[in-house]
């Protein structure tokens, strides 16, 4: 019988980390300045699971030609992400979004920019059947490739209990989201300094730029730092204007452009990904919610030092240019957030608030970073 | 039965079915003959305050609200049949404010019928806005509804020639709690005009009233006053449907005054408190059942908005349209003979920012 492992902090740092596949559950030290990772009542985390899920997220099997992998765009030795603007798919296919990392990912409560799935299970199945992603045009060779493959049938077996014939999209879904649930890092300089008790952990200047995170730089309102854990998101959507002067002017025809798509059936999935103007319309293409056009989720800092370029788009190449576009108060538009305004920095405050997002880089993944 | 239609088309028959009965259904058991006439829907933008700072330079605030309601205006599905703009598009009655609030308002789609606010007129009387925008006060009929558009911010003479320059004049009735400030008049001519005007109705044709301040009294040291509307209420008695939307007040308002229905819109500026929580004597503020949000002040387009307005059957559906809030839709129940509002008037209903005030 399998034990799930409790994944609240006191049950992780009885888990040993384990050699299995370079996958171990995180340490109690790990998760300083994180709550304990949200895991599914019906996918209670094993490290069985988890180690099945790393070999799923790596296979290039699932996608058109045999080149994709989840782990393409989501490149361990980069943070889990890819260091391009957009990225690419299947056949060099550009895409329309910044690949987010992984890294944290457990955290939010919707996942993708712009939030269309509620869950690490849900959003993995769909890069698959994407046409500029995996390129698949439907799950059928994944689960053909678990059930006859005789490592994945052992590896399912274990994990799930389940005989080759009963493996469904879903199994793999829920490891690749188990595995997922272990790339978590916090115990950052930030985390040691406001959490850890070690006052020496930030340098004068990310200290500095920490009260100017909270204060004149408005930045705490939307990227949450709380008492005890900081996930520097408040898992919400708002309108920076990035992007946004692409389709600005022509929003009525769009916006009526989508709208026949999305009667006729076309997954907004694919339609985001693959037309840049249905990209930019960000949550509204989730909700028809006028007031939501042009959001973007909040994504997390954590580990920001090493996941650019920066904004769901890639434009912005640096943390430099990043505080500048905040500091300019957006780019103007009409559906602008209302907490976006110009800020009157200081060269010395970007300086120090630079200096603080840096301070974010967990050691866990760092060593595999640039 | 054709309201019953139009609001199963809104997707509200299916709300109301998940809701206390008493307090949201809107009764169908009308008491007198429906007014018949064709279904439509306007949108009302409404106290953008464009401010003016000098050269080319305006306070941004204001400006991003007023471009929002444009811009979520001409997204508006099924269009508007026209936009009415409620006064104070400018904010001292530079005529640098009007042409700037014109140049914003020219990227609406749909036409605009004009109201004349004080913050427009007080610099020249009206002057520039009747040369370049639109009358002060007229009528028109749309689909069967008879629309009246009164010039509602007019005062007393004696005050206007009081005061040396114009900007003085402007800057006084800019002010609230101004000891020296004069309450709003429709006055004697416009009341003969508006008169004449409704003379030519039928009792069984709605009517709806366009006026800036509320024609009715609630808070007079924020000349939220207009000091005849009683003998404007008067004209209209004899109508089975009246409804009054007005701006100013910056905030989710509505009454029932007789047969007449009061709606406030939703300002782009910024949003008033409710003026009760104020004041420490007696007034004429309409009993308190569904409160303002308060606003918060990170956010600045926290407690702003505008409107989508609903004709059927005579009276008004109004979807208050806020920004940062949740959207609230008050409509006429015919059995209570006032506006409810369909969501949160049951106390139990009730969100946070309703009792944190």
């Amino acid at each position: 019988m399998r034990k799930p492992i409790s994944a609240t902090a006191a049950g992780l740092c009885l888990a040993v980390a384990v050699n299995a596949a370079e996958v171990s559950l995180p340490k109690e030290r790990d998760l300083l300045g994180l709550p304990p990772v949200p895991v599914p009542a019906d996918n209670p985390l094993t490290l069985e699971k988890a180690v099945l899920g790393k070999k799923l997220f790596e296979d290039r099997r699932f996608s058109a030609d045999g080149t994709i992998s989840c782990a393409h765009c989501h490149r361990p030795e980069l943070a889990f992400q890819d260091g391009l603007a957009v990225s690419e798919g299947i056949g060099g296919r550009k895409g329309t979004r910044n690949a987010p990392t992984i890294i944290n990912a457990a955290y939010y409560t919707t996942q993708f920019w712009d939030g269309r799935r509620p869950t690490l299970e849900a959003q993995s199945k769909d890069p698959f059947v994407n046409p500029i992603e995996h390129g698949l045009k439907n799950h059928d060779p994944i689960v053909g490739v678990v059930r006859s493959d005789p490592a994945y049938r052992r590896s399912f077996e274990r994990a799930f209990g389940v005989k080759p014939a009963q493996i469904t999209i879903d199994h793999v879904a829920q490891a690749i989201a188990s595995f997922e649930r272990t790339v978590v890092a916090g115990d950052s300089p930030f985390d040691r300094y406001l959490y850890g008790g070690d006052k020496n952990a930030l340098s004068p200047a990310a200290v500095r730029g920490l009260a100017v995170f909270r204060g004149k730089g408005r930045c705490v309102s939307c990227h949450v730092i709380e008492s005890s854990t900081a996930l520097f998101t408040d898992n919400d959507f708002h309108n920076l204007g990035v992007g946004f002067e692409r389709i600005a002017d022509r929003l009525p025809e769009i916006i009526a452009a989508f709208r026949k798509a999305k009667a006729t059936g076309k997954p907004v999935d694919e339609a985001v990904l693959s037309q840049k103007a249905l990209s930019e319309l960000g949550r509204f293409a989730v909700t028809g919610d006028v007031s939501d056009l042009g959001k973007f989720k909040t994504s997390t800092l954590r580990n920001i030092a090493l996941t650019a370029p920066y904004m769901h788009d890639g434009s912005l190449k640096t943390l430099e240019e990043v505080v500048d576009f905040y500091d300019r108060g957006g780019f103007a538009n009409p559906m602008l957030d209302g907490g976006i305004r110009p800020l009157g920095l200081t060269a010395q405050e970007k300086a120090d608030l630079v200096a603080f997002l840096k301070s974010l880089t967990s050691s866990r993944f760092a060593t595999t970073g640039r | 039965m054709k309201r019953r239609q139009f609001l199963k088309g809104m997707g509200l028959a299916g709300l109301g079915a998940t809701l206390p009965f008493s307090l949201v259904e809107i009764s169908f058991a009308m008491g007198t003959k429906p007014a018949e006439h064709e279904s439509f829907t306007f949108a009302y933008i409404s106290d953008s305050h464009l401010t003016h700072l000098g050269g080319t330079r305006f306070t941004r605030n204001f400006d991003q609200g007023l471009r929002k309601a444009v811009m979520e205006v001409n997204l508006m599905d099924p269009k508007p049949d026209f936009v009415v703009y409620g006064g104070d598009l400018a904010q001292l009655g530079k005529r640098e404010e009007l042409d700037h609030g014109l140049e914003l308002l020219s990227a609406l789609r749909p036409p605009i019928k004009w109201v004349i606010g004080e913050h427009d007129f007080y610099l020249d009387m009206g002057r520039y806005w009747e040369d370049k925008i639109s009358p002060l006060h007229y009528s028109f009929d749309h689909k069967g509804v008879h629309f009246v558009v009164l010039n509602s911010i007019l005062t007393y003479e004696d005050w206007i020639a009081r005061w040396p320059t114009a900007e003085e004049r402007m800057a006084n009735m800019a002010r609230l709690d101004n000891p020296h400030g004069s309450p709003f008049l429709v006055g004697e001519a416009q009341l003969r005009w508006l008169a004449e005007d409704l003379a030519k109705y039928d009792a069984n044709v709605p009517v709806v009233v366009l006026s800036h301040s509320p024609l009715y009294k609630i808070f007079k040291p924020w000349n939220f006053w207009t000091d005849d509307a009683e003998q404007v209420q008067k004209l209209l008695q004899r109508f089975h449907r009246v409804t009054v939307l007005h701006g100013h007040v910056h905030q989710v308002l509505y009454n029932q005054i007789g047969n007449i229905t009061f709606y406030a819109m939703m300002a782009t500026a910024w949003p008033w408190p409710y003026p009760v929580s104020y004041v420490q004597k007696p007034n004429q503020v309409p009993k308190l059942t569904v409160f303002m949000n308060r606003a918060d002040p990170f956010h600045e387009r926290d407690g702003t908005g505008w409107d989508i307005l609903d004709l059927d059957s005579g009276t008004i559906t109004n979807h208050y349209q806020l920004w940062m809030n949740e959207n609230r839709t008050v409509a006429f129940d015919f059995k209570l003979k006032h506006p409810v509002d369909l969501k949160y008037q049951d106390p139990d209903k009730r969100i946070p920012p309703q009792f944190h005030y």
